[in-house]
C-alpha cells in the first residue's frame, strides 16, 4: 500500500503481478457471451430480447445523469453559498435525497408526486386550457423514473461538487475577482473547470452507479434490459441463461464507461492542479 | 509630479478587525500617477491586509478607497469595475493551472473586455514579451519555474492595463535567483512610471525603487517618507530595530 517512499504505490511486485488480469477475466467473459450468443438459438434469443431494452437503459442513463448533475451543481452553490436559506434548503434536500432508499423515491415520485403534479396543474387549468385535460396516465413511466433518478443522484452530485469546489485554493477565486471577473464569471471561467477536472473520477463512478440503478425503471414495468430479462425469463423459465447474459451485459456496458472515464481523467490529468 | 494633481488612489481611515483582532488601525496613503509605494514591517503588522481591503478581497470595516477621485461603494457592480482597474500580484501566483500561460494573461480582456480571442492574444503576447516569457505562452503554469510563474501573473495583472498594481509579498515564496528575477521585472515596469503598491521584505527593492515608504507595526503606520530617510534614516525607535540599526 504505502512503499517506503510514503508514497501510495503497487506494491514491489514483477511486472507481471502488476497487468491488469481482472481486465483479461473481463475479456474472458466478453468472448464466452459472444461464443454463447453465436452459437445456440436460446442465447441469441435472449440476447434479441435484451438487445431490445437497451436503448431504454441507455436513455435513462444519459438523460438522468446530466439533469442529476445540474441539480447537484445548483445545489452545490446553494451549499457554499452565504445566503442562509438557500444553504438550508439545499441542505436540506441533499438529506432527502440520500437518506431516501432510491427505490422508495421512485415509487414516491410515480405515484404521489406526479398525480399530485397533474393535479395541480389540472387546477391552474383555467389559465392553461392545454394543461386541462391532462391525466397522470399521460406522464410516461420512464420520465417519472428519469426524474426520480436525477432527484435521488442530484444529491450525490451536489455533496461531489461542493467538496471539489471547497477543495481549491482560495487564491484562484481571489486572482479571478481581483482581475474584476464578476461571480458568475469566476465561477464558470476557472472554478468549475479545475472542480470538474477534480471530481472526474467521482462523477465517473457515480454515472456506472447510475446505469445499474437504471434497472429499478424495471419496478415501474419500463423495459429496460432487467426488465426483458424478466420477462424472458418468466415465460420460458430459462433464468440461469436470462440473468447471465443479463449480468454479462451490465458488467460490459459499465466496463466500457470506466475505460472511457479512465481515458478522460489521463488526458486532463497532467495540468489539473 | 505637480501636487494639484490627484493621487490616482487613495485609502482614508481603513480599519480592518478579524474578530477581537483589529488587524489595521487606521490608515490612509495616497499613491500619485507613477509612483511607487512600499509597505513595509513585520510579519502581522497588517502589511496584506491593507493591500487587500485596496481591492476589497479584504472588506474594510471602516474607511474609503477612492480612485481616480471617485470613491468606490462596496457594491459588486463597483468592486467588478474597481479591480478591472487595479491588478494585483500574489505571493502564491495563482495562475489559473486549467489554462495555458497566455490565455492565463488573456482571460481578463477577453472575459471582462469582449476582446475577441485573436486580439487578446497578441495582447497576451506583447506582455509575456514584456516580462521575458515570450517562449513560454503555451506552456502550462504547471511546467514554469516559481518565478516564472510570478512573471506571468505579473503579465495577467497588467492585461487590463491597470490604473495601478497592488503586490503582496510577490517575491516570499521564491529563493534569491529566483527573486532576483521577478524584482528585475518590477524594477523595469516601476521605470516605466507603472504605478505600484509593493507589500514586500525586500529591504534594498524598496530603497532602490520607491518614491514612498510605510512603515507598519501592529496594524499602524509608525514611519512614512522617502526611503532615505525611512530606511536609511528612521525616526523612530521600532523602526530602527526592524531595519537592524539597533535601538
Amino acid at each position: 500500500m504505502i512503499g517506503p517512499d510514503g508514497q501510495l504505490s503497487p506494491g514491489n511486485f514483477g511486472r507481471l503481478a502488476r497487468a491488469p488480469w481482472w481486465l483479461l477475466a473481463v475479456a474472458l467473459a466478453a468472448t464466452i457471451l459472444v461464443w454463447k450468443t453465436a452459437t445456440s438459438v436460446v442465447y441469441a434469443d435472449i440476447m434479441r430480447a435484451l438487445l431490445s431494452g437497451l436503448g431504454v437503459t441507455l436513455a435513462v442513463t444519459v438523460i438522468a445523469f446530466p439533469l442529476a448533475i445540474a441539480l447537484g451543481l445548483a445545489a452545490a452553490l446553494c451549499l457554499v453559498s452565504p445566503h442562509p436559506v438557500r444553504r438550508n434548503v439545499a441542505a436540506l434536500y441533499v438529506q432527502l435525497a440520500r437518506g431516501i432508499p432510491i427505490l422508495v423515491q421512485i415509487f414516491i415520485v410515480a405515484f404521489v408526486l406526479v398525480p399530485l403534479g397533474v393535479e395541480a396543474a389540472r387546477w391552474a387549468g383555467d389559465a392553461f386550457p392545454s394543461l386541462a385535460t391532462l391525466r397522470a396516465s399521460d406522464v410516461p413511466m420512464g420520465a417519472r423514473v428519469v426524474a426520480a433518478l436525477a432527484f435521488a443522484y442530484g444529491a450525490f452530485e451536489a455533496e461531489t461538487i461542493r467538496g471539489g469546489l471547497t477543495s481549491l485554493p482560495r487564491g484562484q477565486a481571489e486572482a479571478a475577482r481581483a482581475l474584476g471577473l464578476t461571480k458568475g464569471q469566476a465561477l464558470r471561467l476557472v472554478l468549475l473547470p479545475q472542480t470538474f477536472r477534480r471530481i472526474l473520477p467521482t462523477l465517473g463512478n457515480d454515472l456506472i452507479s447510475l446505469l445499474k440503478d437504471s434497472s429499478l425503471v424495471s419496478v415501474l414495468g419500463v423495459r429496460d434490459i432487467t426488465q426483458e430479462a424478466r420477462l424472458y425469463a418468466s415465460s420460458t423459465f430459462r433464468y440461469t441463461e436470462s440473468l447471465e447474459l443479463l449480468a454479462l451485459l451490465y458488467l460490459a456496458l459499465t466496463l466500457l464507461l470506466a475505460l472511457g472515464v479512465k481515458a478522460l481523467e489521463h488526458r486532463y490529468r497532467r495540468h489539473a492542479a | 509630479m505637480p501636487p494639484e494633481m490627484p493621487p490616482v488612489l487613495e485609502a482614508r481611515g481603513i480599519v480592518k478587525r478579524f474578530g477581537a483582532v483589529t488587524a489595521v488601525a487606521g490608515i490612509s496613503l495616497e499613491v500619485g500617477a507613477g509612483r511607487v509605494t512600499a509597505i513595509l514591517g513585520p510579519s502581522g503588522s497588517g502589511k496584506s491586509t491593507l493591500l487587500r481591503c485596496l481591492n476589497f478581497l479584504e472588506l474594510p470595516d471602516a474607511g474609503e478607497v477612492i480612485l481616480d477621485g471617485v470613491a468606490v461603494r462596496p457594491r459588486d457592480r463597483d468592486l467588478d469595475a474597481l479591480r478591472s482597474r487595479v491588478g494585483m500580484v500574489f505571493q502564491q501566483f495563482n495562475l489559473f493551472p486549467h489554462l495555458l500561460v497566455w490565455e492565463n494573461v488573456a482571460l481578463a480582456p477577453r472575459a471582462v473586455r469582449g476582446t475577441g480571442r485573436e486580439g487578446a492574444r497578441s495582447l497576451a503576447l506583447r506582455l509575456l514579451d514584456r516580462v521575458g516569457l515570450a517562449d513560454k505562452a503555451d506552456a502550462h503554469p504547471s511546467q514554469l519555474s516559481g518565478g516564472q510563474q510570478q512573471r506571468a501573473a505579473i503579465a495577467r495583472a497588467l492585461a487590463m492595463e491597470p490604473a495601478v498594481l497592488l503586490f503582496d509579498e510577490p517575491t516570499s515564496a521564491l529563493d534569491p535567483e529566483l527573486t532576483g528575477e521577478v524584482l528585475a521585472v518590477m524594477r523595469a515596469l516601476a521605470a516605466d512610471g507603472t504605478t505600484m503598491v509593493v507589500v514586500t521584505h525586500e529591504v534594498a527593492f524598496a530603497r532602490a525603487v520607491a518614491h514612498e515608504v510605510l512603515f507598519m507595526d501592529a496594524g499602524l503606520v509608525v514611519e512614512r517618507g522617502p526611503p532615505e530617510a525611512v530606511i536609511a534614516n528612521p525616526a523612530h525607535e521600532r523602526t530602527r530595530r526592524f531595519f537592524g540599526r539597533g535601538a
